[in-house]
């Protein structure tokens, strides 16, 4: 359940940003990859914010697909999980690209 | 205060440097007007562009974890697996066979009890108990003070043993290394392909408590090729901490990355 410590990690980020000011909405950018349940991270949400300026806040979590260049073949394609095979070739030496971004991506204040 | 973290832990000294701002942080402010009278800013609804990394304490922690690491010259590695797989007897074995050779310490991460630091405080070698409470995972903030415990300069090898948890140790960067995941031959084959994050970010994989392996029903060459699949380049020693078999080749591999010798 690491997603209490990321949910901290937001809780704290967004304080440092809002110079003060009630926290309306924030939003979160979560990669494929990233190993954090968004579903878990909703739960989290509401006990960590309670009393600080995000209290009430709406969270909207953005899902970032994952993408992968093979590095045998160079090609780029998307990733569902960190061992698919390069669709071209079949090689599995594969640099990730994005998908395992944990960003707080932008806030709403009063 | 920790000059390094902020925090208000006051029973430990510090040697590392003050840091006054966390670099990743970008405050672009954006105003976006959602009303018709302009430049009333107090009335206006704001939007705060924050881009932030939501790790990144974790990270910048690391990071100086790292920095500290190097210029003491210490070898830092960072045990993750499941609960049951052998943390700790690989430890206290090598241990036990490396100590004369190389100055070890080791940090232990569990939730609760003493019980793993006390077996490897019986090897001789120092041991620092961290008990993450409900959490878990370590962080690097912890190891940022666990590592307080010992003088860095008469230690060549410090081991982390992680909290039991193939799945969140796996996002917090300690600072060390390299991550070791090990798995046991009592465990299911397919673990890699289950928990890909670990085996994705680890660099060394010891296959665990082999001498069961004609008892068991798993399939060894399966689990390295799964292993393979998620990390072509991993590292794997099949060992077990029970019988000695196969711990000469992860010593030699330790031994020959450490700096002084």
């Amino acid at each position: 359940m690491h997603e209490l410590s990321i949910t901290q990690g937001v809780v704290d980020i967004c304080e440092s940003s809002a110079d003060g000011r009630r926290i309306t909405a924030v939003v979160l950018e979560i990669g494929q990859l990233s190993g954090v349940i968004p579903e878990a991270v909703e739960f989290c949400f509401q006990a960590c914010t309670r009393g600080t300026l995000l209290e009430g806040a709406r969270l909207i979590l953005e899902r970032v697909p994952a993408r992968g260049r093979c590095e045998e073949c160079a090609g780029e394609f998307h990733l569902g999980t960190y061992y698919e095979p390069c669709p071209a070739c079949g090689s599995y030496r594969v640099t990730i690209l994005s998908g395992e971004e944990l960003r707080v991506k932008e806030l709403e204040v009063d | 205060m920790c000059t390094t973290c902020g925090c208000n832990h006051e029973d430990t000294h510090h040697d590392h440097e003050h840091q006054h701002h966390d670099q990743d942080h970008h405050h672009a402010h954006s105003h976006s007007h959602h009303h018709d009278h302009p430049a009333k800013d107090s009335l206006a609804e704001k939007t705060i562009a924050v881009e932030a990394d939501i790790l990144s304490k974790n990270n910048r922690l690391a990071r100086e974890n790292r920095d500290l690491f190097f210029r003491k010259g210490v070898f830092v590695l960072n045990l993750v697996s499941s609960p049951g797989s052998g943390k700790t007897s690989i430890l206290e074995r090598t241990l036990t066979d490396m100590k004369e050779s190389c100055r070890c310490a080791v940090i232990e991460g569990d939730q609760q009890t003493d019980n793993d630091a006390v077996r490897i405080s019986a090897t001789g070698v120092p041991v620092k108990q961290v008990n993450t409470g409900a959490g878990c995972h370590l962080d690097a903030h912890m190891v940022c003070h666990a590592v307080d415990a010992f003088d860095l300069d008469d230690l060549d090898v410090l081991m982390i043993e992680n909290v039991g948890n193939l799945v969140c140790p796996a996002s917090f960067d300690l600072g060390e290394h390299h991550k070791v995941v090990v798995l046991s031959v009592t465990e299911g084959e397919d673990k890699p392909l289950k928990y890909p994050a670990m085996f994705h970010n680890a660099d060394v994989m010891l296959l665990n408590k082999v001498d069961l392996l004609p008892h068991v029903d798993f399939d060894a060459a399966k689990c390295k090729e799964m292993a393979r699949r998620v990390n072509p380049d991993i590292v794997i020693f099949d060992v077990s901490s029970k019988t000695g078999e196969g711990m000469e080749a992860w010593y030699q591999w330790i031994a020959s990355r450490t700096r002084k010798g």
